[in-house]
């Protein structure tokens, strides 16, 4: 059993200057999220956009233009906040990220073996990954070929979140951070993408915080709470059945009238 | 009508890097087509340049000057060979050079070591004989010792509709200004990679010439990572309608270093292509890279297609990289010309994303390094040589201690690495 525990978090970003002017100086985004993620539960962060979602989601796994002012991330009770970005990944957490970065010249293959290599501290039996590489890209719908494409380059946008599922299945890790994993895929390519995580979920009994602007994708992955994040705090928190009502109603009644 | 373009000179260079003294515009002297600048093989026409000169502004005049005075020498680089059946090499004097054809010097470095080498045992002439496949790579090596100047030239025949690929090492300790002459017969296919993997106190200026026979396909790659000082001026022309032209070059420059190429592709007959790709690392304190790539279409080359691009990653602070494409277009009769030119620091995002993966930062690093240079070191089209400048491309990187966790050869990382990724060789 694993436990992700975030307590009070607040995290800024430094706002680069525009225009010449000075630099605005560190802007609060988070101000004061707590959550317990387990293993094999499913919680689903719903928020309009702007709300501060993917910076709860790169805070927690490190990206260095988040600044943590204050509270703490903790993964079994280890501090996350002290490890390095890849230290985090090796401890068990996965970011599917909204937006997959292009690393021109490195390919699929090349990446997700070094990447196994790094998360398992060996490099994996040639022939098992080989297999368990194939059977994953053909569960997920890609192209055997995809493997020797360079990493998110041209990739289309359901391509590239196809891509973010298939290095959540073949890393395995225990809690997994999925931001806006949904966004920009037909729905096709919605329940391909789902299933995936479902299985992942299944195979490791995965915990899973999942980032979402939209209730469609609930659908296919059942949440077991969701949460509604606005303005850099959860706001409310309730079972599936609030993300019903959010559906139904929008985010209106949580934001500040204007 | 596809992109026509008269491009401005244009530079890029590390942020908050002062210009070099040698690059104010006020000083240059002006030139107005590339087309003029001087080609003779009579050293006299070569004053000393000043360093304000339009072809020597880049170039720290002090520490190639050795390769600039007028003085015989008898000193010459051990040549080890490995020559094909069919294949030879011998020595001719430089009077035979210019009769075959070779083009003229292009500047005083070049001229000194025309003028110079019949002193220094003579200019050595391989010879690929026509309508014949060479399956093996012809090798060169040459291998410096000493400090003493050295004049050097290497002709190339290359005999129409031949095949090969010709591979040029350079390493130790050396002063030398050297001429590669390479004449390659219609129809050939040649592939010729010029390596400069000097010792860190060489000083070594070289002009390159390549003349593409009718209907030839020619691949030059120079990969330039040793070396104080290394200038490298590769000129391009045609010798009929049909040629092909790809220009590769990799350079990797640290703290100290200067590294320089230089490209004319005259495009002086119709129905070429020329497509130049040159890619650098820069590491250190006062490393710094020059890129020149001078393109010209001349009026009765029509049908050209040509297509330039440099790019730069500094990977540290205090490099400098100096990048200057220019296309100068005298027909509208061209399939397309277009050039490109983008010096970048580090992207932290991509290191991001891969030690997001677990990945450690120093083999992140080097992911994102070996992947820049990729694209272009698996077009050489020796596997082994592949290897061998993919490990050499580590050894620079693990140089400046930017290689954090393990040694480039570290067992467990290395089979991962392999740039092909082809996980049926990586792993064996
Ligand atoms: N690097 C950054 N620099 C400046 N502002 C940022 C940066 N990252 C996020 N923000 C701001 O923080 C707020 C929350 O952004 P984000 O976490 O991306 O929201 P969401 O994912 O919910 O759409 C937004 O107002 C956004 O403009
Ligand atoms: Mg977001």
């Amino acid at each position: 059993m694993t436990v992700l525990e975030i307590r009070d978090l607040h995290v800024s970003v430094d706002v680069p200057a525009t225009g010449g002017g000075e630099a605005e100086g560190p802007k609060e985004i988070l101000r004061g999220v707590d959550l317990t993620v387990r293993s094999g539960e499913t919680h689903a962060i719903m928020g309009p956009n702007g709300s501060g979602k993917s910076t709860l989601a790169y805070s927690i796994a490190g990206h260095p233009k988040y600044h943590v002012t204050s509270g703490t991330v903790t993964l079994d009770g280890e501090d996350l906040l002290a490890m390095s970005v890849d230290e985090r990944a090796r401890a068990g957490l996965f970011l599917a990220m909204q937006y997959p970065v292009e690393v021109p010249g490195v390919t699929v293959s090349n990446f997700l073996r070094t990447a196994k290599t790094a998360m398992d501290g060996q490099a994996p039996k040639l022939r098992t990954w080989v297999k368990e590489f194939r059977a994953a890209m053909d569960a997920l719908k890609m192209d055997p070929a995809f493997a020797e494409r360079n990493v998110n380059e041209g990739f289309s946008g359901g391509e590239k979140k196809r891509h973010e599922v298939l290095q959540l299945e073949m890393l395995r890790p225990k809690i997994a951070l999925l931001d806006e994993t949904d966004s920009g895929l037909d729905v096709d390519a919605l329940r391909v993408v789902s299933e995936g995580v479902n299985r992942a979920k299944e195979a490791d009994d995965l915990g899973i915080l999942l980032i979402t602007h939209y209730t469609r994708i609930l659908r296919y992955i059942r949440p077991d709470f969701v949460h509604v994040f606005v303005d850099g705090r959860i706001v409310e928190q309730g079972g599936p059945e609030l993300a019903d009502q959010l559906e139904a109603h929008g985010y209106d009644r949580f934001l500040a009238p204007a | 009508m596809p992109l026509l373009e008269k491009a401005s000179r244009q530079r890029e260079a590390g942020e908050g890097m002062p210009p070099a003294p040698t690059q104010g515009s006020v000083t240059t002297v002006p030139e107005k087509s590339r087309a003029e600048r001087r080609a003779s093989f009579d050293v006299a026409d070569f004053p000393m340049p000043t360093g304000r000169e339009e072809d020597w502004r880049f170039t720290p005049m002090d520490r190639i000057g050795t390769l600039l005075r007028d003085t015989p020498s008898g000193a010459h680089l051990a040549v080890d060979t490995e020559l094909p059946p069919g294949v030879t090499l011998t020595s001719i004097p430089s009077a035979r050079a210019r009769a075959l054809g070779v083009p003229a010097p292009q500047d005083r470095a070049a001229v000194l070591a025309f003028a110079h080498t019949d002193h220094s045992g003579g200019v050595m002439h391989l010879q690929i004989p026509a309508d014949t496949v060479i399956a093996d790579p012809v090798r060169i090596r040459l291998v410096g010792s000493h400090s003493e100047r050295v004049w050097g030239h290497l002709v190339i025949s290359v005999g129409a509709h031949s095949n090969v690929t010709i591979v040029v090492s350079h390493e130790g300790t050396a002063r030398l200004s050297e001429m590669v002459s390479t004449l390659v017969g219609d129809g050939a296919q040649c592939t010729l990679v010029s390596l400069q993997e000097w010792s860190s106190d060489t000083i070594h200026a070289a002009q390159h010439d390549v003349v593409v026979g009718r209907d030839a396909s020619v691949r030059h790659v120079a990969v330039t990572l040793g070396g104080q000082v290394v200038r490298m001026s590769t000129n391009i022309t045609y010798a009929g309608p049909g040629g092909s032209v790809e220009a590769f070059g990799v350079y990797f420059a640290d703290a100290g270093q200067h590294l320089e190429h230089r490209l004319f592709v005259d495009h002086n007959a119709p129905h070429c292509q020329s497509h130049v790709e040159y890619k650098g690392a820069l590491q250190g304190d006062s490393a710094h890279t020059v890129w020149v790539g001078d393109v010209l279409i001349r009026a009765s080359a029509e049908g050209t297609q040509t297509y330039e691009l440099n790019r730069n990653l500094l990977l540290t602070d205090g490099a400098r990289a100096d990048s200057v494409p220019n296309l100068e277009i005298e027909t509208g009769q061209i399939l397309g010309a277009g050039h490109a030119s983008a010096t970048g620091r580090f992207d932290d995002e991509q290191l991001f994303y891969l030690q997001a993966r677990g990945i450690p930062e120093g083999e992140a690093r080097r992911l994102v390094v070996r992947g820049f240079f990729a694209d272009i070191i698996n077009r050489i089209p020796v596997a082994e040589l592949q290897g061998h400048l993919m490990q050499a491309v580590e050894r620079e990187l693990a140089g400046a201690g930017l290689a954090e966790v393990g040694t480039p050869d570290e067992p467990t990382l290395t089979a991962t690495l392999t740039p092909t990724s082809d996980p049926r060789t990586a792993d064996r």
